[in-house]
């Protein structure tokens, strides 16, 4: 799937956000390194979102909710006194791909403008729950007593390790979904989005293939959760509201999607954008919205199809 | 403590909010079902109509004259969003339609701002439609009763367009299988920018009859959409019927939750669990029957399309 | 393909080169003003930034002789990004002081990034419990209230009126609960039912009002900020409860009042509400800032803008008090503890939590010389009034 093209890009962009901590202290502007690091985050929302979207032509509405889980598991743990990450980060993918069990196999019944709509009401159902969690703050959110603690191996609570431990752990994810797309399983499960009929009748259960696809998701967006809430510190139910959901959507479509290296630079370029926009007028979306427009129509396959001149993923 | 008459009263407000839905729903099934184009953009065309309408309503004073001008103001717009940035999105897919409408929705939300002020704006009722007539000791306000009539009236119409008319059987055509009536040699188009217009259409009506009684404000377009999208998945897409349907079954069953659900868990929940299972329960509860209705039925009550 | 690298690499170039420019060694006090800008409660934001123009005005754009630069940031009512201007403003833009905040979320979410930046939070509004309570800190400031105060205020009123029973609406969300429990805390009479409704979408109140009629009540307490007002109002008139008596608290006031006005709601008049200040609160201070707003902006400010005016006034005192030395970070907290400072509301103190002690007044909206609608003291409810969280926070009144 990935042309020569792509890997050279995102070895690019890599290359940028490995230099991040280096230029952000050269030029003391610790700022930016908080900006490219909840880039890095939600690339790996994102990237989990295009297994099951991009890969498995499931477009999930709800996706948010997992990486809500995942940073609600990381907020309860802490209120309640339990830092250490080698707990926390483990259940926060467990729970997550718990709930991504239930959902999917309720949602799975079901596809196309149907599915899309059973993803969005079973995450906003997870918004309301946290917005009566009044032990954890309800609406107002809970702010985190301390980052995850993981002992003598590492610590999370200097800003720049925790920048490069994201850093890692987007790689890690990214090479994971290499392995997995290149799988038997990811053949499969890109069998079944193209002909799901044709799939069945080679005896393959496609059914069970995308349940798995869709748990794994869960737990990779669970996993971001988990990130998420040490970037900020501080979880709130809005990370589950189906607004999150959209964007994440938009940036897997904004960099290509069902490749590997579009989700990435699609959540790089959407908060790049939003940031850079913003800082030049208050009515920054006045000019968004319009180029979200122009992407769909001139740059098919996002805007990674449009670089690198190979857009021919479309839906 | 249920009383009767209180449980009247409450189908009524159920009745008065489903068809300001369906309202909005009917549009949007027919644009999803026969088009097979996922328009996000639909809330923005019942912002703009509650806008155009309220600010006629405050130039001139009439409110009728307002509903006039935003209905056919939010036509044209509709015919020529369709034929200048839609049509050319047909033939993609659902996800790039739902990228580009949202960016119309982002558009259409900082316009409005720029134009109108990040404040909304105030529509006074017009006074012959304040206050409300009393039945069975029940004070019905008129202006939901406006509001029941004008959306029944609408449903009626669509009914006779839909089931009546050579149009109609063209659109019914259209939402159960697109291909054929193109092979007929029908001009598609036509029928696409008729619907597309008449679901802009009604959508500014409903926007302009919510106006006065919700609020004129920025972002109400989404707010409203998710809950349209319910119920036409409710219902089935593609589906007149259906839509009418499911916006009454959500209409009361929204109603009802919020206003028995608290009273209904007191039965077997303490009452602290019970005030705060109440509203949270009731806030989650359009979202539950849908997830319950495609459980049991993956394509809505009214499937529309045969293919 | 080298294009494309290219592009990445200048993308990433142009977002670095911008902060190198700034970091020139002007003497300068600068202050970062997080609120809202955009969308519908972009209106709040706006009073926030027209009361600190006004404060700016009266200090002549100096403090202790050093020119003043206040930089508004828009948190979007999003608490991480609310968190990421923050940020930026820390280490960017390199402020001195971060102030404004209007949401609870968006407050908590920043909150640890100042605190450990070293730097003073002075917030302008947000009345969040944690931070009056167990998240106080020696840095933190508040110019406003804690969410409980006013509805407790309420409920004394009622109390006072011989108010039998009341039906409570407010919307399902923290603060609208805060709202519930401070009236029920007070208020001793019957609440015949209250009803919490899906916050911020739901506008629609028909189920609610055929309840609250139905229980017959003596009055209906509502919390409803924003858009959320007018909408209640309206449906309330048609539902056809005009004999009964409309409490309020944080929904009728300066932003809301000329809207109301505008779509002609007469069953506003009247209607009593609670507040620690109102546009015609009898100071000095006061009558200067709400005459020079009106006169600038044609307009009456709101509360959020008194607490605005109250937080740049605050900072000012405390650099004056040091002589611009702002390394004397000891000697500010200590100025600002003392609440010496010009506050619209008057003289008032600090709580050991540094939110502040303060008066409470009943008030009802009439009509102005020129007919505008605006709101009036009728009288005093709670003198010299401290929340009940201030008992969580560690930090002792012995400072």
């Amino acid at each position: 799937m990935e042309s020569r093209a792509q890997k050279l890009i995102l070895l690019g962009f890599f290359g940028g956000l490995f230099c991040v901590p280096l230029l952000a202290e050269w030029t003391s502007t610790p700022f930016y390194l908080d900006l490219a690091r909840r880039m890095m985050i939600l690339a790996i929302g994102a990237l989990s979102l295009n297994l099951i979207m991009g890969y498995g032509g499931l477009i999930s509405f709800g996706h948010a909710a997992y990486i809500g889980i995942g940073a609600y598991t990381v907020g309860i743990c802490a209120e309640h006194g339990l830092t250490n990450g080698f707990i926390q980060w483990p259940l926060a993918i467990l729970i997550s791909g718990a709930f991504a069990i239930v959902f999917g196999a309720i949602s799975l019944r079901t596809r196309g403008v149907y599915f899309i709509m059973i993803t969005l009401a079973l995450a906003q159902m997870m918004y309301f729950l946290g917005v009566s969690l009044d032990r954890y703050g309800g609406d107002d959110g809970l702010p985190l007593s301390e980052r995850s603690n993981f002992q003598d191996l590492i610590d999370i609570s200097n800003n720049i390790t925790l920048y490069y431990l994201v850093f890692l752990a987007l790689v890690l994810c990214l090479l994971f979904c290499h392995r997995l797309i290149h799988s038997r399983f990811g053949m499969v499960l890109q069998g079944a989005r193209s002909n799901e009929k044709r799939m069945q009748g080679l005896g393959f259960p496609t059914l069970r293939y995308q349940l798995t696809a869709f748990v794994i998701a869960g737990m990779m967006a669970g996993f971001a959760g988990a990130l998420l809430a040490n970037h900020t510190d501080f979880i709130n139910p809005d990370l589950m509201h189906w607004t999150r959901s959209g964007d994440l959507i938009i940036m897997v479509l904004l960099g290509g999607m069902g490749s590997l290296a579009g989700p990435v630079i699609g959540a790089l370029v959407f908060l790049l954008l939003e940031e850079v926009l913003s800082g030049i007028t208050e009515y920054w979306q006045l000019i968004f919205g319009p180029f979200l427009i122009l992407v769909v129509l001139f740059a098919r396959g996002g805007l990674l199809g449009f670089f690198s001149k190979r857009g021919n993923q479309g839906e | 403590m249920v009383d009767g008459a209180l449980v009247f009263e409450q189908f009524f407000n159920g009745i008065q909010l489903g068809l300001l839905l369906f309202l909005l729903a009917a549009g949007l099934t027919l644009v999803f079902g026969i088009m097979d184009m996922m328009n996000l953009a639909h809330g923005s065309l019942y912002m703009l109509g509650a806008y155009v309408a309220a600010q006629v309503t405050l130039w001139s004073g009439s409110f009728l004259l307002g509903v006039s001008v935003a209905l056919p103001a939010i036509l044209i717009l509709g015919i020529c969003l369709e034929a200048g940035l839609l049509r050319p999105l047909y033939a993609r897919g659902h996800l790039d339609q739902v990228l580009a409408t949202f960016g119309m929705i982002l558009f259409f939300n900082e316009f409005v701002r720029l134009v109108w002020g990040p404040e909304g704006i105030e529509v006074p009722l017009p006074s012959f439609l304040k206050g409300n007539v009393v039945l069975f000791d029940i004070p019905l306000p008129n202006y939901r009763l406006v509001v029941i009539g004008v959306g029944l009236l609408v449903a009626l119409l669509l009914y006779l367009l839909v089931t009546k008319t050579r149009t109609g059987m063209l659109i019914r055509a259209g939402a159960s299988n697109r291909e054929m009536i193109q092979v007929l040699g029908v001009d598609i188009n036509r029928v696409f920018t008729l619907v597309f217009g008449i679901g802009a259409a009604l959508a500014a009506l409903a926007g302009a009859l919510a106006g006065p009684i919700l609020a004129v404000t920025i972002g109400m377009g989404e707010n409203i959409l998710i809950q349209v999208l319910v119920v036409i998945v409710i219902g089935g897409i593609g589906s007149i019927r259906g839509a009418f349907v499911g916006a009454m079954l959500i209409g009361i069953i929204d109603i009802l939750g919020r206003s028995f659900l608290d009273t209904f868990f007191k039965i077997f929940l303490p009452v602290n669990a019970a005030e705060t299972a109440g509203p949270a329960v009731a806030s989650m509860l359009i979202y539950i029957i849908m997830a319950l209705v495609l459980f049991f039925k993956p394509q809505g009550l009214f499937p529309a399309k045969t293919g | 393909m080298k294009k494309t690298l290219m592009l990445g690499m200048g993308v990433l170039a142009l977002v670095f080169a911008g902060p190198q420019a700034m970091a020139a060694k002007a003497k300068k006090i600068k202050i970062g003003f997080v609120t809202t800008l955009s969308g519908g409660a972009g209106v709040i934001g706006k009073d926030m930034r027209q009361s600190v123009e006004i404060a700016l005005d009266h200090l002549g754009n100096k403090m202790s002789g050093i020119p003043v630069e206040v930089i508004f940031e828009d948190d979007q009512v999003k608490p991480e990004v609310g968190k990421q201007k923050t940020e930026k403003l820390l280490s960017k833009d390199k402020v001195d002081f971060v102030s404004g905040f209007i949401w609870s979320h968006v407050v908590l979410a920043s909150r640890n990034s100042v605190v450990k930046a070293g730097k003073f939070l002075i917030i302008s509004n947000a009345g969040t419990s944690k931070i009056a309570g167990r998240l106080c800190h020696k840095n933190i400031f508040s110019t406003s209230w804690q969410n409980d105060q006013v509805p407790m205020a309420l409920g004394e009123v009622l109390n006072k009126r011989g108010v039998k029973s009341i039906y409570i609406v407010a919307p399902n969300y923290a603060a609208g609960r805060d709202m519930v429990a401070g009236v029920e805390r007070t208020f001793k009479g019957k609440i015949l039912g209250k009803d919490l409704t899906k916050w911020p979408t739901q506008l629609d109140f028909s189920a609610e009002l055929a309840k609250a009629r139905a229980a017959k009540p003596d009055g209906v307490f509502i919390f409803y900020p924003g858009r959320a007002t007018n909408a209640f109002f309206r449906q309330y008139a048609q539902a056809g409860m005009t004999k009964t008596p409309l409490y309020s608290v944080f929904s009728v006031d300066s932003l809301s009042l000329p809207k109301l006005q505008q779509a002609k709601l007469q069953n506003v008049l009247g209607t009593f509400s609670t507040q620690f200040w109102s546009p015609d609160l009898n100071t000095p201070v006061n009558k200067k800032f709400v005459s020079d707003y009106r006169s600038k902006f044609n307009a009456y400010p709101s509360h959020y803008g008194a607490q605005s005016y109250d937080s740049i006034m605050m900072i000012a005192d405390a650099v004056e008090a040091v002589g611009g030395d702002l390394s004397k970070m000891d000697a500010m907290r200590a100025q600002m503890r003392k609440a010496a400072y010009p506050s619209v509301r008057g003289k008032f103190t600090y709580g050991n939590n540094h939110f502040p002690v303060q008066d409470f007044y009943l008030r009802q909206v009439v009509k102005d010389g020129s007919g505008n609608w605006t709101t009036k003291i009728v009288q005093k409810v709670y003198e010299n009034h401290q929340d009940v969280y201030a008992a969580k926070c560690k930090m002792k009144k012995s400072w």
